[in-house]
């Protein structure tokens, strides 16, 4: 019976699967988004997909002279849907981690993004560390160790909103999983509104998305808290994912960040999007 | 092709989120019958309280329960402070009851047509024989109409537990780490995609299997004088009222 259903799943994929796996440079690809991560990728009220990525895509298609369809899906079914050649690329804010590089590949890094806690401007955590302003970096764990234990103790027994299947989720897990109760949703708006309604004491995502969501007026009584982290289980910033086979498809977007990053682009259109300069050091 | 280590690994995470899946449905097929049954009986007279009803009906059969479970979870988030005035917010604040509160609403819709349907097949006649006996309408209705409206209700309202057992799936959108939510959980640690819904789904089958079982076991008794088995000779309905309840 198992193995009846595998053998008829097996087959519905593989004729399912529409664009090549050729090694060699492809003519267009279609680009996977999650648009529903404002200001990196989201859906505009006429139903168009807009934000930084969105922008970034269509620079690098231009770079590389190839037709480029952008396409948005639901965050966690992202990998799996690349790993059956649904699209060919991932660009959706998603860190490059260890975890992940197990089943995909990733291009270099093209934007680096911490993350940190949004609470209510009147709690615990707002009042003793609101716009902290510290970086940590948690490859450097010892050195991350205090913040992390200061923070631990000022959420205790707090519920924490975070998007399933992200290394947000893998961070509170790893460092609060005993003090914490974690509450796991599909999206960020729909933590955001949980956290307006008064169900989650907090959130933890990336810094710039919290940042887009703190500029709307019904968030004026929160605010961003803590220090910001990277590194550790964030990986090595955001890349966008390709299939391992896709090798030339991945030198090909590698040039095009290459230039992006090097003519200023990237950082230009992250002051648009993010107001500061997501563009990595190295 | 089959990786069983793997399997044996999940299984375990899978069924951890039984319990969650089997309050959420118990609950709600349990409190969803009791208002069936009321708003089937309320549409029998009268006029208004009918199209209320009917209304209700046809705004829960005719949504899907996703919305519902959304509306219900966020909508009602926007209304903190009204809710909070009245004491009500601290229930409206768990997920666990607004996905019950959906839940329940959208069988209550379902159920109670079903019930509607059932008791209006119980023939008219067997309702006059009742009055002439000097049957008061309570009575009738307890001894006479429900017992056979409720077995002959019987096997579509199987069904529809079952399709409350797969609604619970909707609960992980609002936060709730039932089968579903852990085995999404899951798919996002190992990208597994097929082997996690495959357990998940054998979890479900199982589950719904056992209530079919039930469900049919309990038919089988109620019809008991159905049967030419020689012990009641097959003699219609009517003649056997006093075995049904």
């Amino acid at each position: 019976m198992k193995s009846l259903v595998l053998a008829a799943l097996g087959v519905v994929l593989a004729t399912a699967v529409p664009v090549a796996h050729a090694a060699d440079a492809p003519k267009s690809i279609t680009i996977a988004t999650e648009g529903a991560y404002a200001p990196w990728n989201f859906v505009t009220p006429d139903g168009k997909l807009d934000g930084l990525e969105i922008d970034l895509a269509n620079d690098l298609c231009a770079r590389m002279k190839i037709e480029c369809k952008i396409i948005a899906q639901n965050w966690d079914g992202l990998i799996p849907s690349l790993q059956v050649g649904k699209f060919d690329v991932i660009m959706a804010s998603m860190f490059i981690t260890d975890k992940r590089l197990e089943v995909i590949d990733f291009t270099r890094t093209y934007a680096v993004d911490p993350s940190a806690f949004s609470v209510p401007k009147d709690s615990d955590l707002g009042k003793a560390m609101a716009n902290d302003a510290e970086q940590f970096n948690l490859n450097d764990e010892a050195k991350a160790k205090p913040a992390i234990d200061k923070l631990r103790e000022l959420l205790k027994g707090k519920v924490v909103g975070v998007q399933s299947a992200t290394a947000n989720l893998e961070f509170l897990k790893k460092y609060f999983a005993d003090d914490i109760e974690i509450r796991e949703y599909k999206t960020v708006e729909e933590h955001d509104l949980d956290l307006a309604a008064g169900r989650i004491d907090a959130v933890f995502a990336q810094k710039t998305a919290l940042a887009a969501t703190l500029a709307k007026p019904e968030f004026a009584d929160f605010t961003e808290a803590g220090p910001g982290f990277d590194g550790g289980v964030f990986g090595r910033g955001t890349g966008a994912g390709v299939r391992k086979a896709d090798t030339a498809l991945k030198d090909m977007l590698n040039k095009a960040i290459d230039e992006a990053i090097a003519d200023g682009t990237i950082k230009k259109l992250s002051e648009k999007w993010v107001h500061s300069d997501v563009t990595p050091k190295s | 092709m089959i990786d069983l280590t793997f399997y044996a690994e999940i299984l375990p995470r899978l069924i951890a989120g039984l319990p969650l899946t089997l309050e959420l449905a118990g609950l709600s097929v349990t409190l969803g019958f009791c208002l069936a049954l009321i708003l089937a009986l309320a549409q029998r007279h009268g006029v208004i309280i009918p199209a209320i009803v009917r209304g209700f009906v046809a705004v829960f059969r005719g949504t899907p329960l996703l919305v519902q479970i959304f509306l219900i979870y966020y909508g009602i988030g926007q209304f903190r402070h009204g809710l909070q005035a009245i004491g009500l917010w601290g229930l409206f604040r768990e997920p666990f009851w607004c996905a019950t509160l959906a839940l329940t609403l959208n069988t209550t819709a379902y159920g109670s047509e079903i019930l509607r349907g059932s008791i209006a097949s119980v023939p008219g006649g067997l309702r006059e024989a009742a009055r002439a006996l000097g049957l008061t309408r309570f009575q009738t209705l307890h001894r006479i109409v429900l017992p056979l409206a409720l077995r002959q209700a019987l096997p579509s309202y199987g069904n529809e537990i079952i399709l409350m057992i797969k609604g619970t799936s909707l609960a992980s959108i609002v936060t709730l780490m039932e089968v579903t939510g852990i085995a999404q959980g899951i798919i996002s640690e190992s990208y597994r995609a097929i082997e996690v819904f495959v357990g998940a789904g054998l979890i479900y089958l199982t589950l719904n299997f056992t209530i079919i079982r039930l469900v049919g076991a309990l038919e089988t008794r109620l019809s008991r004088h159905l049967r030419r088995d020689g012990n009641t000779g097959g003699k219609p309905v009517a003649a056997n009222l006093g075995n049904v309840h």
